[in-house]
């Protein structure tokens, strides 16, 4: 008894150090894995609070920015409120079902944005008190951004495509051909997309949106277009690089998209 | 006690704040930082017991952790720092340290030197290869490292030139 009670005093340091180094290799390890990470996570009343603070006052720096995205956003949904219409007069609606959208939107505004990571995430100033819950979709006017993963009450923590952990079902514009986007962790503004058939005739420009296979995005949210392309070493799968029209860098305001159906389509696939 | 606590526990907040707000942020040449908050462990007093360098480390990790949602990667990365801190402290300063009679500000700039370089890329080092967490990126890792830490060490340098009275 007194030689183990010796040994924990004089090793005490190192018994120390390498329990505490324990509980920080616990918080890494599950930061690495989707889902995980409950208890290091700057979506909490304190850290929201001080990047909201700054956030304030750095908004202004980019007014002119948000100003001319809204202008260019109400242009666009102008042209498409003239198409409308011309279409109304010789539509009959049956029921307000036929023409009713199970997408809702939320706006929300960054609070902080991280790009140089290999696992980057971004603080979204709405929470659980505005009905924002996990796996919903985040985007701007101009694409994709990410998917909610965690949320307290006033602040969410959005997974960023630029993260290794996200993997987001797209396809090619054109063709209907899908794969999963992905992040090789080196360039913001380019994201990978893999797992798209030899059979796909890919070109360079060719526009990639979302598929709405997943539920959590429409199908349509435009996503990037093709820079470049290679096979894989099977030569059966293209590996392609898609430049987002987003700049992932300043993305300033968001909109949160919920599926009003989620609920019936999971409670559907888990009865398969 | 009070003496002793308070300038570090001011150090303690500026320095979270400086991190997480500002230098966080620089991202130069695109990838950059400087962590400067090693700073903390660097000037925590040399007549300190080990096992409270060791748990000051490990909360100033957890806090910026929390700031920037990376997991325990930086307090792992402090914690490896604070545990071979008396080491390197022995093997820097020698003699005058085994009798804790040097003063930080009155040591050699030579020995000095030593003393902050090799705290920070022993830091450095487990914060990057924490973070990527693949033997892959083995290079990246060690890029990181180098470019990162001659970024913090010179930050370090700048920073106890400009708040030296203060501290004496």
């Amino acid at each position: 008894m007194q030689q183990i009670v010796n040994f924990l005093i004089k090793y005490k340091n190192t018994l120390l150090f390498l329990l505490l180094f324990f509980v920080s290799l616990v918080f890494t390890v599950q930061s690495h894995a989707y889902h995980k990470s409950k208890f290091i996570n700057s979506a909490n009343f304190l850290t929201g609070g001080v990047y909201n603070w700054v956030n304030n006052i750095e908004e202004y720096f980019n007014l002119k920015e948000y100003n001319t995205r809204l202008v260019e956003e109400n242009k666009y949904l102008r042209s498409r409120l003239g198409e409308l219409n011309n279409k109304s007069l010789d539509t009959v609606y049956q029921d307000t079902s036929s023409f009713d959208n199970p997408f809702q939107f939320t706006s929300a505004k960054v609070v902080r944005n991280q790009y140089v990571n290999i696992d980057n995430y971004i603080l979204i100033n709405k929470g659980k008190h505005d009905s924002i819950k996990n796996d919903l979709g985040v985007i701007t006017s101009r694409g994709i951004v990410g998917i909610v993963e965690e949320s307290s009450a006033g602040f969410s923590r959005v997974i960023s495509i630029l993260n290794s952990n996200s993997s987001i079902s797209v396809q090619l514009k054109n063709t209907n051909h899908f794969g999963s986007l992905i992040w090789n962790g080196k360039d913001p503004n380019i994201v990978q997309l893999e797992e798209v058939p030899r059979l796909a005739p890919v070109k360079v420009g060719d526009t990639i949106t979302t598929d709405g296979r997943s539920f959590i995005f429409p199908k349509g949210v435009p996503v990037g277009v093709v820079d470049g392309f290679n096979l894989d070493q099977n030569q059966s799968y293209y590996k392609i690089d898609v430049r987002l029209f987003n700049d992932m860098t300043n993305i300033g305001y968001v909109y949160v998209i919920s599926n009003k159906n989620i609920d019936e389509i999971k409670s559907l696939e888990l009865n398969e | 006690m009070n003496k002793l606590l308070s300038p570090n526990i001011i150090r303690f907040v500026l320095l979270v704040l400086l991190q997480v707000l500002i230098l966080s942020n620089i991202n130069f040449l695109g990838y950059l930082n400087p962590y400067l908050y090693v700073l903390f462990i660097l000037l925590l007093p040399f007549t300190i017991q080990q096992w409270k360098v060791l748990v000051y480390s490990f909360l100033i990790g957890i806090v910026i952790d929390v700031f920037q949602d990376s997991g325990g990667v930086n307090a792992a990365a402090c914690l490896v720092a604070a545990y071979f801190r008396p080491n390197i402290l022995k093997f820097t300063f020698g003699v005058s340290y085994e009798f804790q009679t040097i003063k930080f500000y009155q040591t050699p700039f030579g020995q000095r030197l030593t003393y902050i370089s090799l705290i920070v890329l022993i830091h450095h080092f487990v914060l990057f290869s924490m973070s990527y967490f693949n033997l892959d990126y083995i290079v990246e890792v060690l890029k990181d490292t180098l470019f990162s830490s001659l970024f913090t060490i010179a930050l370090i340098l700048m920073v106890m030139v400009l708040f030296r009275k203060k501290n004496r």
